[in-house]
């Protein structure tokens, strides 16, 4: 059975990646070195050319899914993959409840379905530094993290609540004309997990241990770091099989060549 | 248990110790010193004395024994080791309550099921912040155990939550006091377990990063450990916190105030309050008793930044847990408690009145709202207090009276009235901060000392002389319906736009002229 499953799943796959264009909705980021927020001192990540969704997979792209791969519908997803709250605002296996909108980010969706719904499009989800590297842009620069308008605005959104309610593209795009990366729901990534974060956060400040994350940023002054932890922190108290209200999530596509 | 069995005898041993030690020492008195010392006559005299002390020491001896043996029973064994019976649902309460106190009840696997709430609540009249609270309440619900309880902590975060986060439990021995193993997702829970080594009143409060954040925005409260047989009975008892805020706008500004990174790192508050709000202990919501109870208030400090310098005008603390612990000191003005600690204070109440909890590192308490009060009725005790006897008249050389800032300095409001319905509510906010201390809620003054607002002529008669008054001071004598006054009325910190509110505000109330004062009746007086 399990077979079965996997190489439907590569069969989907190869095929899509013939069947569509490459860069329908999405955009070209070009890749490049940077230090993201958790980095060592002077640890320098290099990000890769890659394409990357405009918007967050929304309830009607995930509708359409569901309609085409029944194993993944609400009732029929095996419980190893998705937890009880998998697709909890939908009524059926086929449609959202009547109060959700089809334009809002898809929610309650666990990591098992979001890497299956990307690797369906011939896509994947983004890594970690990928998201942090596409998501350090505001409106007009790349890398916005020195600005404070730009971290007032993200914290803005972490007080603000039902915002997974609200749709998609309303807000202004980044400078890679990418939408909504902040402002309405945490996104899966590939390697949420990699970075570990055991939710004592002052244990995490210390340097001898192999929790690194905090040891550059909980001690600086740059503020932005706020809001990064706070990221981090979310995606270090998820399991994959966990389906969430505010947690939704994009692909990226690799460039060939 | 040959252990214990060990521990027991090397207990009396040392009260054997302790018994010869007295008896010695009055050995010691009897015979040696009076020798070198005085005359035989006293000699004499002072040698019957110690003799007949030295019988009653040694009849009284067979009691140390025993006293001695009681006493130890309960405290040689290791806290560990107490064993639990039974399982029970924590009883859980919202400040200023507290459970009930644990009694003569045995050690008890206590199960506890704490929920976190992300959710908007008022900070002052027209001030909304977005509260993160354990149970729905800041400081979150008070948890009451007794030493040796095995609680069993259900974390619940609520899957309308945003962010995740978890316990560190000050009473918790164990790493991060259960923080690493609570740490959890919304629309989670996660399940940990402890056992209480430790008497005392503990601080628990969120630990994930940004953990500055998490507690600037309201999540803490105490947990209680009370010793073995309870802390002995009193007639009430309450649950108090302090926590400091960093809004964006300024102490007062409108609206939802999302939280100021910059100031909490500066640790320059616009907020601290006791319970999570200005005015969450006063009026209608002050915390009462009777005269000649005992009344025991478990007071921590959230902080994140600020340490307490608790206060109760007009009562001493009869007795303080320092720190919360052990400790007991007896008759303390001011206690300080540490930003996450806690301390237990007990004081008799002996009069009526209304006394005031502050924080008396003072400003907080007057212009950044950490003021309480505890209200005590019943029969008045004129040997303990006798209240103003007389007033005399005392006019020292040149008064010195006291300036405010011009308000020419003061900043118009952001957010001018926009009807006369907007003028009262903004008026009324302004009367409470401003006015309400000397003229009181219903403009009825203080006989003797502050003019009455309420169906006032003075105030009627001459609206340009009134909006002065609030602009410029007033001192010297006046009447007022037919009652001499004589005092001082400092200048107002208010811009013109809040002038005119407040007189609107006060002359449509309370049986007044009902006339509508404008920013530009006030700019003219002003500019005169």
């Amino acid at each position: 059975m399990k077979t079965k499953a996997f190489s439907l799943i590569i069969i989907c796959c190869v095929f899509q990646t013939f069947m569509f264009g490459q860069t329908e909705g999405m955009v070209f980021i070009k890749g490049s070195r940077y230090l993201p927020l958790y980095g060592r001192d002077s640890t320098v990540v290099e990000v890769k050319d890659f394409n990357m969704d405009i918007y967050p997979v929304t309830n009607k792209d995930y509708e359409l899914f569901v309609e085409k791969y029944p194993k993944w519908q609400k009732s029929n997803v095996i419980k190893l993959f998705a937890d009880d709250s998998y697709l909890a605002n939908w009524k059926n296996n086929l449609e959202l409840k009547d109060d959700q909108n089809s334009n809002s980010p898809v929610t309650y969706v666990s990591w098992f379905a979001a890497k299956a719904y990307c690797e369906c499009q011939g896509k994947r989800l983004p890594t970690v530094d990928e998201w942090e590297y596409a998501a350090m842009a505001d409106e007009t620069t790349k890398d916005a993290r020195v600005k404070p308008s730009y971290n007032e605005q993200i914290l803005a959104w972490y007080e603000a609540p039902r915002s997974n309610e609200n749709i998609i593209g309303e807000s202004p795009k980044n400078a890679w004309g990418v939408y909504d990366l902040h402002g309405l729901v945490w996104e899966w990534t590939l390697d949420f997990n990699s970075v570990l974060i055991t939710g004592e956060s002052r244990k995490d400040v210390d340097k001898d241990s192999d929790l690194f994350c905090g040891s550059a940023s909980l001690n600086a002054t740059d503020l932005m770091n706020y809001a990064a932890f706070m990221r981090y922190a979310i995606r270090g108290s998820l399991k994959a099989k966990y389906s969430m209200k505010n947690l939704g999530f994009r692909c990226v596509q690799d460039i060939n060549q | 248990m040959t252990y214990v069995m060990f521990f027991f005898h090397s207990e009396q041993y040392i009260c054997i110790e302790i018994n010869r030690t007295i008896l010695s020492e009055f050995n010691d008195f009897t015979f040696n010193k009076p020798l070198k010392n005085l005359s035989m006559k006293v000699n004499q005299k002072s040698k019957r004395k110690f003799k007949i002390a030295r019988t009653i020491a040694l009849l009284l001896m067979p009691l140390f024994f025993i006293a001695c043996l009681n006493d130890k029973k309960e405290e040689n064994v290791d806290t560990a080791d107490i064993s639990v019976h039974q399982e029970m649902i924590a009883e859980l309460t919202s400040p200023p309550h507290v459970p009930t106190p644990v009694g003569a009840r045995k050690a008890k696997k206590l199960i506890v099921k704490m929920e976190i709430l992300e959710q908007e609540g008022e900070m002052t009249d027209g001030v909304k912040y977005m509260y993160w609270t354990f149970g729905g309440t800041v400081p979150g619900s008070f948890i009451r155990t007794r030493v040796g309880d095995e609680v069993e902590f259900h974390l619940q975060n609520h899957p309308d939550n945003k962010l995740p986060h978890n316990i560190d439990l000050h009473a918790v021995t164990g790493p991060g006091g259960g923080a690493e193993s609570s740490f959890v997702a919304p629309g989670h829970e996660k399940v940990f377990s402890f056992k209480t080594l430790n008497p005392g009143l503990y601080v628990y409060h969120c630990a994930t990063a940004p953990v500055g954040m998490h507690i600037a925005n309201g999540m803490y409260g105490l947990i209680l450990v009370e010793p073995a047989g309870g802390l002995p009975k009193v007639d009430k008892e309450y649950y108090i916190m302090q926590g400091d805020f960093y809004t964006k706008g300024a102490n007062g500004e409108r609206g939802l105030q999302p939280f100021d990174m910059q100031k909490a790192v500066d640790e320059n508050a616009d907020y601290v309050v006791f319970n999570g709000k200005v005015g969450a202990l006063t009026g209608d919501n002050a915390i009462t008793a009777n005269v000649g109870e005992t009344v025991r208030l478990f007071v921590g400090n959230g902080g994140p930044n600020l340490v307490s310098s608790f206060h109760l005008i007009g009562e001493i603390f009869d007795k303080v847990h320092v720190e919360g612990g052990d400790l007991i000191n007896e008759n303390v003005q001011t206690t300080l408690i540490p930003a996450g600690g806690a301390v237990i204070v007990e004081l008799r109440v002996d009069v009526p009145g209304t006394f005031i909890l502050v924080d008396h590192s003072i400003f907080r308490a007057f212009n950044k709202g950490a003021l309480g009060m505890l209200k005590v009725e019943g029969e008045e005790d004129k040997k303990i207090y006798s209240g103003e006897i007389r007033d005399d008249i005392y006019l020292p050389e040149g008064p010195g009276i006291q300036t405010m800032p011009t308000t020419n300095e003061i900043v118009e409001s952001e957010v001018p009235a926009k009807s006369f319905e907007e003028q009262m509510e903004f008026g009324k906010q302004a009367y409470m901060q401003t006015c309400f201390a000397c003229h009181q809620a219903e403009g009825q003054g203080i006989a003797n000392a502050f003019p009455p607002l309420a169906k006032s002529d003075y105030l009627n008669a001459d609206v340009d002389r009134a909006i002065g008054i609030v602009l410029h001071g007033l001192t010297g004598e006046i009447t007022v319906n037919g009652e001499k006054y004589n005092s001082v009325m400092t200048r107002q910190s208010l811009s013109s736009d809040e002038v005119a509110n407040v007189l609107t505000y006060v002359y449509n109330s309370w049986g007044n002229s009902k006339k509508v004062v404008t920013k530009e009746m006030v700019d003219k007086i002003k500019n005169k």
